[in-house]
């Protein structure tokens, strides 16, 4: 840290004086270049980045500790482990993004699971189950949606009373039992893959792929945007701020159908459980990602570090013999340095 | 009250509205000429916001004509009255602080290309534009890159009229531009209004002070408890004149 801190001379000396355009941002080059060293110094710098700080501080704790940590079987199992989570977090983000929240995400994710477990032990085949899965979750998304814009309901309160529906539901129509699922493509799916990187992993990545180009180049991104950056400007300028709330808590709905699918091929039953951790780290991710949670400031990238470094924890602590019970401790401790950490943000 | 000869671009006629028992607007006429800057004073509560409402599409009249460009108009929305090319500037409202300013000013009229339903944000036309159009209409330029969470409040309403101006609007309304701005902010805003109608832009001003009225605006009407009681040619006007007219110690 201290080679960091010294100002070389030479750099001070060609760095251009910025006091003359006070209006105007400073010029690229001049923060690309050669004022890295100056960002590590403000606190702003970490607390932007604090996902990917933390995680990259993790993997070197980790890696000391355990040199099993940072081999390719270990990694490619922290990916696999990683991708519901942030299939998960990707319908949480653009959530939160939005100026809302979904606290329904793990619990329609159930849902999913058990509509899939439900056709196919009703001998549909594997395409029309996965169908079935998403279509539940999409149901719910939408419902939430349709609550909050057009019921005028918080979106706290709707996603509360959905959580418990959900799971609800779930446990009545599997009769709280869990159904094995049995499938050669699955399990191919979730044991097989490209290089390192195992076909959840891949879905997921996809997924992350499309949910940036979407929020970052599309009109409907900068709506997103607009609409949890300040709901009355987006009304004034003729945004339909409902069709956008709508839209956010469908596209929850929908990866949470995806997180079902995969959830399925992992474990190889379809079983009514709760998921609570689920949406816990879900959020928890968005928060580490950077993302601000009245709306309006964040990205899908920052959320996904924020996943992987959750999951890392977990395979960290697992893989040092650290009791289970410490987990849940140690994702809330982390969560909440990041949350202080992004009080100074810019 | 002296016979204006230019061409109307709104002609409000015996327009009324009332919210219960509380009647806001009583047979309101008044126009605004194409190419002028028309100011709207009054006291608080005397109605101005709530015209500027109908004239904008929020509010509809109970009663009464609103014309637009000679032809009666129903707006159903501030959408309906946008197509027309009526723009309003809100008060520090209508502005995203966490997105820049390009953005804001292609705000729900975003550039895209692609090819049929699959579009996207054509990124480079709109920062290019909105280089432009900041450019050219604002005397204090923000660069269109950076947010606005970063601009001053001059800056902020620069942007707002820029937008309000910037897509072929006929008419721009402003309902206290310069309310929150400093001394040099409001100067230069009021720059900015004058080379709108410099520009060709009709602007109807709602202000609550005088010597920018008399400074900026062709034309006063002065509305009192939901009434337009007089219009005055600015240039045959006086500050004096307008309060009084105004407080109602003195009548038409």
């Amino acid at each position: 840290m201290s080679s960091i801190s010294h100002n070389p001379p030479a750099q001070a000396r060609t760095t251009p004086p910025t006091a003359n355009a006070p209006e105007n941002p400073r010029p690229k080059t001049a923060s690309r270049s050669g004022a890295w060293h100056e960002d590590l110094k403000r606190i702003s710098f970490w607390a932007d980045h604090a996902a990917i700080i933390g995680l990259i501080l993790l993997v070197a704790v980790f890696t000391a500790l355990n040199p099993v940590f940072l081999t390719v079987g270990n990694i490619q199992s922290i990916l696999i482990a990683a991708s519901i989570l942030i299939v998960l977090t990707i319908g949480q983000a653009f959530v939160i993004l939005s100026d809302g929240i979904d606290l329904s995400v793990a619990s329609t994710m159930t849902l999913g699971v058990i509509a899939f477990g439900i056709a196919y032990a009703q001998g549909a085949g594997l395409m029309v189950s996965m169908i079935s899965a998403v279509v539940a979750s999409t149901l719910v998304g939408v419902l939430n949606g349709v609550l909050i814009a057009k019921g005028k309901i918080t979106d706290f309160i709707v996603t509360l009373g959905s959580l418990s529906v959900a799971s609800g539901l779930a446990l009545v129509l599997s009769d709280g039992k869990p159904t094995s699922i049995t499938s050669v493509e699955l399990i191919n799916f979730s044991t097989h893959g490209i290089v390192i990187f195992g076909f959840p992993f891949i879905v997921a990545a996809l997924l992350a792929v499309l949910a940036h180009v979407v929020l970052f180049r599309t009109r409907f991104g900068t709506h997103l945007f607009a609409t949890g950056g300040s709901k009355e400007a987006a009304q004034a300028t003729g945004i339909s701020t409902a069709r956008i709330k709508i839209a956010v808590y469908t596209i929850s709905g929908v990866l949470a159908g995806i997180a079902a699918i995969l959830l399925i091929a992992r474990v190889g039953a379809s079983e009514p459980a709760a998921n609570t951790t689920f949406l816990l780290n879900s959020v928890a991710a968005v928060v580490l990602g950077g993302v601000s949670l009245t709306g309006g400031r964040g990205s899908v990238f920052g959320p996904i570090v924020g996943a992987l470094l959750l999951t890392v924890l977990t395979n960290g602590l697992t893989l040092m013999n650290v009791s289970q019970f410490y987990q849940p401790l140690a994702v809330g401790v982390v969560v909440i340095l990041a949350a202080l950490l992004s009080r100074f943000q810019k | 009250m002296t016979a204006i000869m230019t061409q109307h671009i709104i002609d409000v006629q015996d327009v009324s509205l009332a919210f219960g028992n509380v009647k806001a607007l009583q047979n309101v006429s008044l126009t605004l000429a194409a190419g002028e800057i028309t100011a709207l004073v009054g006291d608080n509560g005397a109605g101005k916001s709530t015209l500027v409402r109908c004239i904008s599409g929020i509010h509809k009249p109970q009663g009464g004509t609103i014309s637009f460009e000679g032809s009666p108009v129903h707006f159903r929305n501030p959408e309906d009255a946008r197509e027309k090319g009526i723009e309003t500037v809100h008060q520090n409202l209508a502005l995203v602080d966490d997105l820049t300013v390009w953005q804001n000013l292609f705000l729900n009229r975003e550039l895209t290309r692609g090819v049929g339903p699959i579009r996207f944000l054509d990124r480079k036309a709109m920062k290019e534009a909105a280089d432009r159009m900041v450019s050219t209409l604002a005397v204090n330029v923000p660069a269109v890159k950076s947010k606005v969470r970063r601009l001053s409040g001059g800056q902020r309403q620069a942007v707002s009229i820029c937008r309000a101006a910037g897509f072929s609007s006929k008419l721009v309304i402003m309902d206290e531009p310069t309310a929150a701005l400093g001394v040099q902010e409001t100067a230069k805003v009021e720059e900015l209004i004058l080379k709108l109608r410099n520009d060709g832009h009709s602007v109807l001003l709602i202000s609550h002070n005088f010597s920018q009225v008399m400074r900026l605006s062709d034309q006063v009407w002065v509305m009192r408890a939901g009434r337009c009681v007089a219009g005055r040619r600015t240039a045959e006007t006086s500050g004096d004149e307008i309060v009084s007219l105004i407080t109602g110690s003195r009548e038409n």
